[in-house]
């Protein structure tokens, strides 16, 4: 198993113990990660600007995964429903194909549209498959119990994800925490949005989001949330303490990837997991798993 | 605040169905599960997806593209998929937004991130200092040159957009 490994804006400079984990992870499944260097932005921040022009930021990665035959797998919702998305437009709109080869070929590239795009999660999950990961869990993580936050754009919209999982009652990443040996808390408005999307547009209600979520969460008396999408994370976590603040609560709700979750199971230490970078630290996690 | 026939562009509505996303602005029949979904509504009621439809659809085009609402979509999708009429709202609210954008509406913090991709090729600067930190913890250095290519789009697709609008 091979894919190009697509890091995104955010994911190396502001999720790091997520990629590292994820990395270590795929390497002992057996899952190749390629670097492409010149891997850049996968547009999503233009599509609201100039549709047109995302489609050719999108293409750009997309070509460049192409050249080397290979399809690309990513650590960020937003990066690959925007790559998922290009991807079903440039395939349905021959015009848009074209119009985007036009711009490509000014610095020698170009799109032929046969390259597939699918989050990481969704790697394990589809591709590797729950049977065969299970075989890899030395250490289940019994007696934990986790709200996995799924994401918007993990699940949606239904018409690039119909044949993966349900839009509005999803089940993908609770059978993944599951895995683990962990138990999968239920939780209502386990589709709700965090609000990342808006935090640059108007602050207060993208954390008013987070905060309903939060407060769901805290009732359910997880030991903690799992994201698999940075700025879910920087949402639910980077943000927690600004939240406490505002609303006057006291959550102290741990955010974990699930790729460090997944790891510890798998018997890395709580150090190898970059758990220390949670910026709310998961204390009893780094104290059962510590190596040292 | 009384709407005038006068003041009503009866064009706006096929300018929106015109960008990538709006085709289906026509199927809307109002039901308001769009507005009832919507997370953002149920915090900020100047979110109102039903509300800013029908404004576009009756041609209300300078209360609509100059509007700080419609940058308030979190594009999470579930107006579009709760739709009876598959109008593809979030898509649409998109399609809003571009048009905006022509307009020379910008949001500021588009404007700031267009202006990252520009100088980065990434919504965040990697340099030395951020390689230095990722190879301490075990992880590899990013390449940090800024493409040409992304300039480029960014050149073709967006900076005249920026300067002033089109159309």
């Amino acid at each position: 198993m091979k894919y190009a490994f697509f890091l995104g804006c955010t994911v190396p400079v502001r999720a790091q113990n997520y990629e590292l984990s994820a990395r270590r992870v795929a390497e002992k499944l057996g899952i190749e990660l390629v670097d492409i260097p010149e891997f850049r932005c996968c547009g999503y921040p233009i599509k609201s600007v100039n549709f047109r022009g995302h489609l050719v930021m999108s293409a750009i990665n997309l070509a460049l995964a192409e050249k080397q035959g290979l399809n690309i797998t990513t650590l960020c919702n937003a990066c690959s429903v925007t790559m998922i998305e290009a991807n079903e437009e440039l395939k349905e709109h021959p015009e848009f194909l074209e119009e985007v080869n036009r711009e490509l070929s000014k610095f020698g590239l170009e799109y032929k549209g046969t390259v597939n795009v699918k989050h990481f999660a969704r790697v394990l999950y589809e591709d590797y498959g729950l049977d065969k990961l299970k075989e890899h869990i030395t250490r289940p993580l019994e007696g934990y119990r986790f709200a996995a936050h799924y994401g918007c754009h993990f699940i949606r919209p239904s018409s690039v994800y119909a044949e993966f999982d349900d839009p509005q009652y999803p089940v993908s990443l609770d059978r993944l925490v599951e895995v683990t040996g962990a138990e999968a808390v239920d939780y209502p408005e386990k589709q709700l949005c965090c609000g990342g999307g808006i935090l640059g547009i108007k602050e207060d209600v993208a954390l008013a989001l987070s905060n309903k979520k939060l407060g769901i969460v805290k009732e359910k008396n997880a030991d903690g949330m799992i994201s698999i999408c940075p700025f879910c994370s920087i949402m639910y976590e980077g943000n927690q303490k600004k939240i406490e603040k505002i609303y006057e609560k006291e959550y102290g709700i741990p955010v974990l990837y699930y790729t460090q979750i997944l790891g510890l199971a798998m018997g890395f230490s709580s150090e190898e997991m970059g758990l220390k970078l949670n910026r709310i630290k998961p204390r009893a996690l780094m104290e059962a798993f510590s190596n040292g | 605040m009384a709407i005038n026939v006068k003041d009503l562009d009866r064009d706006f509505k096929y300018q929106v169905m015109r960008e990538p996303g709006g085709e289906y602005l026509s199927r809307c029949f109002a039901c308001g599960t769009c507005t009832a979904s919507c997370p953002v509504r149920e915090i900020d009621e100047r979110f109102n997806p039903r509300k800013i439809i029908r404004m576009t659809l009756l041609g209300m085009k300078k209360e609509v593209i100059e509007s700080e609402f419609v940058w308030l979509c979190t594009a999470c999708y579930m107006c579009q998929e709760r739709c009876p009429q598959d109008v593809k709202i979030t898509d649409l609210m998109n399609a809003i937004k571009n048009v905006a954008v022509k307009e020379g509406f910008i949001h500021p913090s588009y404007t700031a991130q267009v202006e990252a991709l520009k100088n980065f090729s990434r919504l965040y600067e990697v340099g030395e200092f951020e390689n230095k930190k990722r190879q301490k913890i075990g992880l590899p250095a990013l390449d940090t040159e800024t493409k040409k290519e992304f300039v480029q789009v960014i050149d073709d697709y967006v900076s005249g957009l920026l300067k002033g609008g089109e159309e």
